[in-house]
């Protein structure tokens, strides 16, 4: 089951293990310069606030009445990134626009070893972006649906669905049983339809600038993985129809990272230890970037988008916050 | 376990791992006196507001609901929901005292799922 808990989605399975549980919450960031740098970490300035679709089901299109799920608003190409937060084991499986985020395959709700196709928590404690290549990640961007950009756009030639997807698979009770009390003996030894609205609201996430994260092999194996899971459609609202649909003001629009970066704020790096990670997805390399693609369609450079020198950056460990203080 | 015993021990643990966990620093980052964060680690003195501790939550990974309970506060958030309903809520939470947590879950909302 998912339930919805102070802006983040929390997936529990109670009927595998009372400690089966797992958030995750969608952080508002700086969009890193699209200038094919690599570039650390950047900050998480909040959490995007969530809304149940069902709750606004007067002034959303139909097809999202239909998918069910949570809506959140999104500037025009405004990043975010994915906060997981869990201390019981779960395999999680992330898709823009039905399009796996780790792999660039078709959405399919199954998990698949060869190759990897989902991340494990709490082992990855954030996902900021596409896997293109081994320790690099193309930032997640929205954009209106229909113009191109998108992930789903670039690999299917359609604009169909948009937005996020999340389904989670706990691990096996007798195997994480098994883990914790190998834990434990380490620790003895030694002492995470009525009315169509206006267009256009859909968005979807494209591919941003690059940045260094690292996405982790299964150290777990396939065979740990319940076969029970639970989903999530996340509908991506433009922010400028947010107050329509919901009465709420969304929340501004980040900094610029060249302005973030030269108020001496805080980037991160982080160090998952000896953790072995994945390689990237040439599908998903093979994507133009936001701002190639939009001098690719005549349409100049895009704002804000001027190369920035990180001046700060704070190495992190595990179970640390990735927080600007901004 | 009082307040401020349990911050000092998720912060002695979390400093274990990286000195940024200091009372210096903690202090620093959640915008109090080391001497006042130390007070309180100590229980010398009541826990502090509600902000502070929702700071106190966030910088060591704690359930912000939880440091409050321990605190012996409600959150600000769910004293307006009750207020706005008093005698729903008082009626229903003295309903659900005794039922066992899994089955307090299953009253929860769930995010439906659809066809997609």
């Amino acid at each position: 089951m998912i339930t919805l808990e102070h802006d983040s989605l929390t997936f529990r399975f109670p009927d595998i293990h009372a400690d089966a549980r797992c958030s995750v919450s969608f952080q508002r960031t700086l969009r890193i310069p699209d200038d094919n740098r690599e570039y650390p970490l950047p900050p998480g300035l909040g959490s995007f606030p969530l809304r149940h679709v069902d709750d606004y089901a007067d002034n959303v299109p139909p097809a999202w009445r239909k998918r069910g799920g949570v809506l959140m608003p999104m500037h025009q190409s405004e990043a975010m990134w994915l906060n997981f937060h869990a201390s019981y084991p779960m395999a999680i499986k992330v898709a823009a626009g039905k399009i796996n985020a780790v792999t660039g395959d078709a959405w399919s709700n199954k998990l698949r070893a060869e190759p990897q196709d989902y991340l494990v928590v709490p082992a990855q404690p954030w996902l900021d972006g596409f896997c293109v290549a081994k320790g690099t990640i193309r930032q997640f961007v929205a954009m209106r649906l229909g113009e191109g950009y998108t992930a789903e756009e670039q690999l299917t030639g359609e604009a169909k669905h948009g937005g996020l997807q999340i389904i989670a698979y706990p691990m096996r009770a007798a195997e994480y049983r098994k883990r914790m009390r190998a834990r434990e003996a380490v620790l003895a030894k030694e002492v995470c339809e009525r009315q169509a609205p206006q267009a256009p609201a859909d968005m979807g996430l494209a591919p941003g600038g690059l940045m260094r994260q690292e996405i982790y092999e299964d150290e777990h194996g396939i065979g740990a993985w319940a076969r029970k899971s639970s989903r999530c459609f996340v509908h991506l609202l433009n922010s400028v129809r947010f107050f329509a649909v919901t009465g709420a003001e969304p929340p501004n629009k980040p900094p610029t990272a060249a302005d973030y970066s030269n108020a001496g704020l805080p980037w991160f790096d982080y160090y998952g230890g000896d953790q072995a990670a994945l390689e990237g997805a040439k599908k998903l390399a093979g994507m133009s970037s936001v701002a190639a693609k939009s001098w690719q369609k005549g349409e100049g450079a895009l704002p804000g988008n001027d190369p920035a020198t990180p001046k700060v950056i704070h190495k992190l460990g595990e179970r640390q916050v990735r927080d600007s203080g901004w | 376990m009082t307040f401020g015993s349990h911050i000092r021990a998720v912060r002695e643990r979390a400093r274990q791992g990286d000195p940024a966990f200091s009372v210096r620093q903690v202090a620093a980052r959640v915008g109090v006196e080391p001497a006042y964060l130390s007070k309180i680690e100590r229980d010398q003195v009541a826990p502090p507001s509600e902000a502070t501790i929702r700071r106190l939550a966030a910088e060591l990974g704690e359930d912000a609901d939880m440091l409050l309970a321990l605190a012996g506060k409600v959150s600000s958030d769910l004293r307006q929901i009750i207020v706005g309903r008093p005698k729903l809520f008082a009626d229903l939470l003295r309903e659900l005292k005794t039922l066992p947590d899994h089955a307090i879950v299953r009253l929860v909302r769930e995010v439906r799922d659809g066809d997609w």
